[in-house]
């Protein structure tokens, strides 16, 4: 399995990454090759292995649902690039 | 001062030799004289750490230091250390104040450790010999020509090069065991769950495991006698016992079984390498332990599998930098796709974009039962190996890494043949073992590394074994010139 430039511009979208024309001809060459690396998984056949998502198969520890975060707003805003009134400012999404 | 070990150090302070000021001082002095050359730390903390070390003498005057009192160490750019940059040696993050501290970090600060600062490492961990910092690549005390490994390569360094003499780490494929073994030094991946990941950068969640990079066995044992343990903020962390690590490490191995997998053994292995792990193999043999070749049937299959886990998992978690909350954000966009796209592409260096879209593929519809489903089926394959090998052997050994330290920029352009690097590590990873690498001899003037490893929550053994080898053998001792 290859993939081809208009592939790379879909995945390119889709992890929303921009990528120029040398970047986009950089990427299809190297994950080519890494796909060639990963492809050699299908040289076993696999039928009725149960796949293996987590070391110890494990789910999900719960916690009781009780309240135990803090309030740290101000700490938290003081790392983002732009706020205003508490909140995180974005570019205009609604006209 | 500078070239003594943990044990050494701490029996020092309790003596009162020296005080942590002093011995702090000492670090922060060799790092302004190295780190130019090596480019080990990324963020040097000279400041807080003398403030830490004052703390850690008034507390001792006050009788109530403990082992690791006024010890100072490093940490991996990846673990967050509040009001300290926190970077991932990422664009990303060069910003980025840690607004708390990671588990690991607290539990050590807890104890009077010492922070001196932050070591440079790959970008967000994804890489394998330390070229992919948005900071610069790290250089080998050994051979600054060489790289020192990665992903934890900053670490290793400043370990080596006497900047620190312990320093935290972490591994998702090789990041503590390969740097380890090109830089002659001890580095214990522990099983996964056994360290907290809480306030831990995320790469690849289900295989990312702290660690620590030292210089022996026994500095090993106490570092990780401190950080492990069960955390309830994070959801994998596994709530057992911590073992008396520094007890058990003086046990006979008299009866030892020891696996050798023979795919460890086969084509790609650098002979001499070969021939000093062979002769490692026998120090074993003349401390009680039998040595019976064992075979991993699927293991040349673990880095196919790693890289489709790894980069699927990496592209979920990498999701959070987008240009909102904190981190890069890209000059005057336009609209909020323009903000994330270029944001991310400005913010992310080329490895960690192509990861992104690897696991974006292997994710997407149509793809992921022949990528990310069949990975995860021979991730059950290769865990299967390793339970059936251990219900005939106690420890699995081979090399760390097929050769020694590499030249800087020889790998760069071919991202396989990087991948390649942690082709004896990357299945401890998928499996969840824990796994350790100790100096096991020299070829041609460079370290190499012998790989232990053990089962489940077994990091006692690991540091037991590693530990009497270093009684008989002194590779462990042997230091890269550099006039230090």
């Amino acid at each position: 399995m290859t993939i081809e430039l208009k592939d790379i511009e879909t995945i390119a979208h889709l992890a929303r990454l921009e990528l120029s024309p040398a970047e986009q001809q950089e990427a299809l060459k190297s994950i080519n090759n890494i796909l060639v690396l990963i492809n050699q998984m299908q040289e076993i056949d696999t039928s009725g292995v149960v796949p293996l998502a987590h070391a110890y198969d494990a789910s999900q520890r719960c916690r009781e649902d009780k309240v135990t975060e803090t309030d740290q707003r101000d700490l938290l805003l003081a790392g983002a690039p732009s706020t205003a009134n508490g909140l995180f400012l974005v570019p205009k999404v609604i006209e | 001062m500078l070239n003594q070990g943990l044990a050494d150090i701490a029996k020092a302070l309790a003596k009162g030799e020296y005080s942590s000021v002093e011995l702090t001082q000492a670090y922060l002095d060799s790092i302004a004289k190295h780190n130019q050359a090596l480019n080990a730390f990324i963020t040097v903390t000279a400041e807080q750490a003398l403030v830490q070390a004052a703390a850690a003498d008034a507390r001792r005057a006050t009788g109530s230091a403990t082992l690791m009192t006024g010890i100072p160490i490093a940490h991996k750019d990846i673990f967050c250390t509040k009001g300290v940059r926190t970077s991932c040696a990422s664009r990303m993050l060069d910003n980025f104040i840690a607004p708390y501290d990671a588990t690991v970090v607290e539990k050590l600060a807890a104890d009077g450790v010492v922070m001196l600062g932050k070591t440079n490492m790959d970008e967000f961990a994804m890489g394998s010999s330390n070229e992919t910092s948005w900071y610069g690549p790290v250089r080998n005390p050994w051979n600054q020509e060489l790289v020192p490994g990665g992903s934890s390569g900053g670490s290793a360094s400043a370990v080596a090069a006497h900047l620190c003499p312990a320093a935290t780490a972490t591994d998702t494929g090789g990041s503590i065991r390969q740097p380890a073994s090109f830089c002659g030094l001890t580095g214990i991946k522990p099983t996964y769950g056994r360290v907290s990941r809480w306030g831990m950068i995320a790469f690849a969640s289900s295989l990312d495991q702290a660690g620590v990079l030292t210089r022996s066995a026994e500095d090993a044992a106490m570092m990780m006698q401190v950080i492990s343990g069960f955390d309830p903020r994070d959801s994998t962390s596994v709530d057992l016992p911590v073992p008396d690590y520094l007890a058990e490490l003086k046990k006979p191995l008299q009866g030892l079984r020891i696996g050798i997998p023979k795919q460890h053994f086969a084509e790609g292995l650098n002979p001499q390498v070969e021939a000093q792990i062979r002769e490692a193999l026998k120090e074993f043999e003349k401390l009680g332990a039998t040595i019976k070749e064992i075979s991993l049937d699927n293991s040349h299959l673990s880095v196919s599998a790693y890289y489709v886990i790894a980069p699927a998992e990496a592209s979920a978690n990498l999701s959070r930098y987008d240009g909102v909350r904190y981190g890069y954000r890209c000059a005057n966009p336009t609209d909020l796709e323009d903000m994330y796209k270029r944001s991310r592409a400005e913010g992310f260096g080329a490895e960690v974009k192509r990861r992104i879209m690897v696991g974006t593929y292997a994710l997407s519809a149509g793809f992921y039962d022949a990528y990310y489903v069949k990975a995860q089926k021979i991730r059950r394959l290769i865990k299967d190996d390793f339970s059936r090998a251990f219900e005939q052997v106690d420890v699995i050994m081979g090399p760390t890494s097929p050769h020694t330290a590499f030249p800087l920029g020889a790998k760069t352009t071919d991202p396989v043949a990087m991948y390649l690097e942690d082709i004896y590590t990357i299945a401890v990873n998928l499996a969840g073992l824990p796994g350790l690498s100790i100096p096991a001899g020299l070829v041609n003037g460079l370290p190499i590394g012998l790989q232990i490893v053990g089962r489940d929550f077994d990091e006692a053994r690991l540091l037991n074994v590693a530990h009497q080898f270093q009684q008989v053998t002194d590779w462990h001792q042997r230091t890269p010139g550099m006039g230090i």
